[in-house]
């Protein structure tokens, strides 16, 4: 009975997971191209998507290699672009701390945007499911989306070079992430640490070795949150 | 797509891989792996929140004012394109249509001005 609860929680992860095919499938795609147009060989980019497994934090760190910064400051970006999985890790915990370490190594490695966008939706609206149903759901969200991932990243490797400029490939990942962005904008504090970090990095162009992004990112990082304590203190005063 | 620029040292490609394989992997088995049931204090909590927002404009401002195919011109197609995305993902919450908009401000400007790339 439990086993064939365990295993529809399976597959309900796998079929909310769908929509996310249209943001994995050309992003991964998309770092294919860009890796093996960096210069990057095969190996290297399906190992880098393979390991890493965190979209974001591999495009910056492409960028900056390509930008040839050094490598610390490579690392030290692309690992701060990728904070906010930590925090996913931490808001996951309370639902999923309880299962065999075998289980939570995993589960951290499938750590993504979507699969902790669906999961603590879906955490918080049962909060019947045993521990069991919710690993299973966790690691529903991710069948689908990881293979594709891989699979598309070695299309676009593939593919790579054979893209013509006419397509202005160089400007998917712009557009990539301020769709990604948006979202993201919910509050006064989002705009605000948005707007920081931007005005920073444009100012921070004569910053040596790459520093800029990373300089931005704790100054719009500060900016949000000074900005959310104060409008809670607002609140509170009201 | 051409590429401009010397290519990357492979050294430096597969420590930046391992690093980052390690990274990450430690980034997301900190909470669930070690920290457990533990709360964490308030003020990082408040900091962590603004990670996202705070570090993905500021990769991409430059690569919109500067683009590099454009040899780092300012160009109309894609200032426009960015601000069309920008503007249907904050609306609509959905990243795909405003990928989809972006991308056909992009290039219908770029049609439209045959400014050829």
């Amino acid at each position: 009975m439990s086993r064939n609860t365990n295993l529809s929680y399976f597959w309900k992860g796998c079929r909310n997971s769908v929509p996310f095919i249209f943001v994995a499938g050309p992003f991964g795609m998309l770092f294919g191209v860009l890796g093996s147009e960096g210069g990057l060989s095969l190996t290297q980019v399906m190992t880098f998507s393979f390991t890493v497994f965190a979209g974001a934090a591999q495009f910056t760190a492409l960028q900056l290699m390509r930008e040839e910064a050094p490598t610390v400051i490579v690392l030290a970006s692309a690992l701060a672009v990728n904070l906010r999985v930590a925090m996913y890790s931490a808001s996951l915990t309370p639902y999923l701390g309880a299962a065999p370490l075998w289980q939570r190594a995993l589960a951290a490695y499938f750590t993504v945007d979507q699969s902790y966008a669906l999961s603590i939706v879906q955490f918080e609206q049962g909060p019947e499911m045993t521990l069991q149903e919710r690993v299973a759901y966790f690691f529903g969200t991710s069948a689908l989306i990881a293979p594709l991932w891989y699979g598309m990243t070695l299309t676009g490797a593939l593919l790579g070079s054979t893209i013509p400029d006419s397509w202005a490939l160089d400007f998917a990942l712009p557009l990539a992430f301020l769709a990604m962005i948006g979202p993201m904008l919910r509050t006064p504090a989002h705009v605000i640490a948005a707007l920081v970090s931007v005005i920073t990095v444009l100012l921070a162009g004569g910053i040596p070795y790459n520093l800029g992004l990373l300089v931005a990112g704790v100054a719009g990082m500060m900016a949000g949150a000074w900005t959310e304590r104060y409008l809670e203190r607002r609140v509170a005063e009201a | 797509m051409t590429y401009s620029g010397t290519p990357i040292d492979t050294m430096t490609i597969w420590i930046v891989i391992i690093g980052m394989a390690v990274g990450s992997f430690v980034l997301r088995f900190v909470f669930i792996g070690f920290v457990g049931r533990r709360t964490m204090p308030e003020w990082l909590l408040r900091h962590l929140r603004y990670t996202a927002v705070a570090m993905l404009p500021a990769l991409v401002a430059p690569l919109v004012i500067w683009p590099s195919l454009t040899v780092g011109q300012p160009d109309v197609p894609r200032l426009s394109a960015a601000a069309v995305t920008l503007a249907v993902a904050m609306i609509s919450k959905n990243v795909v249509l405003a990928i989809f908009c972006g991308a056909a401000t992009l290039y219908g400007l770029l049609y439209l001005l045959g400014s050829g790339i």
